[in-house]
């Protein structure tokens, strides 16, 4: 794990919760869309708040890819709850909202159970990297341009850079 | 009997999610290392052999089912029951698939994480 690795873990956590936040927050300036008018969701993208919101959804989705690209997901996941405990501590010191015991607990947890995973490898080595199943042979096409000689997904390769 | 409709959609969220996050997962240890491979090939190559990858695109489409299922869920149910649980229960459903599917080696130390996340965001978004 490098620095950079890091930053990328940060952007899923921050970007999620960022980006909950911003739809959450257009959506009530919306008001509630009734089930016989669900063209009114259209509407609601005109809302800066929600396309704000959708573009650093898009962030996130980019960047918990590319940490699944190089970390298990076991691994990633504990990170992206980390966004729940960055919202209630905004809710607390930004918004001045009263924060109950149990939720301080449950930001314990969240933090103790990520600061469990981060102690460990990021990546299961495998002894004998899987080889490339009839699906992912649409990953070898033409499109990949110089890489295609590439072969066999690089599954087994060592995390550690 | 509303109960049973929130809760059939709760399970229909976790599965949809995990069947999703799997994927997605593995459409990316078949991309290989996204910065890597920016590097080497430029940003096109990513972007084209990420949406080449059948894993990504079925997974994609599990994330959409789950996406639905929670707004089906949300219209039966409470948003304080829904979205703890689905969450929680996700995280314990990936990190069993994660081991069955994925090969990941999931010690004690990623058990005991996984379950003590669960346990926060229930109580956070309860």
């Amino acid at each position: 794990m490098n620095f950079r690795k890091y930053l990328v873990l940060a952007g899923v956590t921050v970007f999620a919760a960022a980006g909950d936040s911003m739809l959450s927050h257009g959506m009530k300036q919306t008001g509630s869309i009734s089930v016989h008018h669900l063209q009114d969701v259209i509407y609601a993208v005109l809302n800066p708040w929600v396309a704000f919101g959708i573009l650093l959804l898009l962030a996130f989705f980019a960047t918990y890819m590319t940490a699944l690209s190089w970390a298990d997901l076991t691994y990633v996941l504990p990170a992206t709850s980390l966004g729940y405990v960055i919202l209630a501590l905004v809710a607390r010191f930004v918004l001045h909202e009263h924060v109950s015991p149990l939720r301080w607990l449950g930001i314990a947890l969240i933090t103790g159970g990520v600061g469990f995973v981060a102690g460990g490898p990021e990546l299961t080595k495998h002894e004998h990297p899987e080889p490339a199943d009839e699906l992912s042979t649409v990953a070898d096409s033409p499109l990949l341009g110089k890489d295609a000689g590439n072969g066999a997904p690089e599954v087994g390769v060592s995390g550690k850079l | 009997m509303k109960s049973i409709y929130t809760w059939s959609a709760i399970l229909a969220i976790v599965f949809a999610s995990v069947v999703g996050d799997v994927l997605l997962a593995r459409a990316m240890k078949q991309v290989g290392d996204v910065g890597a491979l920016w590097r080497r090939a430029g940003l096109g190559v990513v972007i084209g052999r990420t949406l080449g990858n059948s894993y990504f695109l079925f997974g994609v489409m599990a994330m959409a089912v789950a996406f639905f299922s929670l707004l089906f869920a949300l219209s039966w149910g409470d948003v304080s029951l829904v979205a703890p649980a689905a969450a929680s229960l996700t995280f314990i459903g990936n990190a069993v698939a994660a081991r069955i599917f994925l090969h990941e080696k999931v010690d004690r130390r990623r058990w005991i994480a996984a379950s003590l996340v669960a346990a926060g965001v229930a109580l956070l978004a309860g």
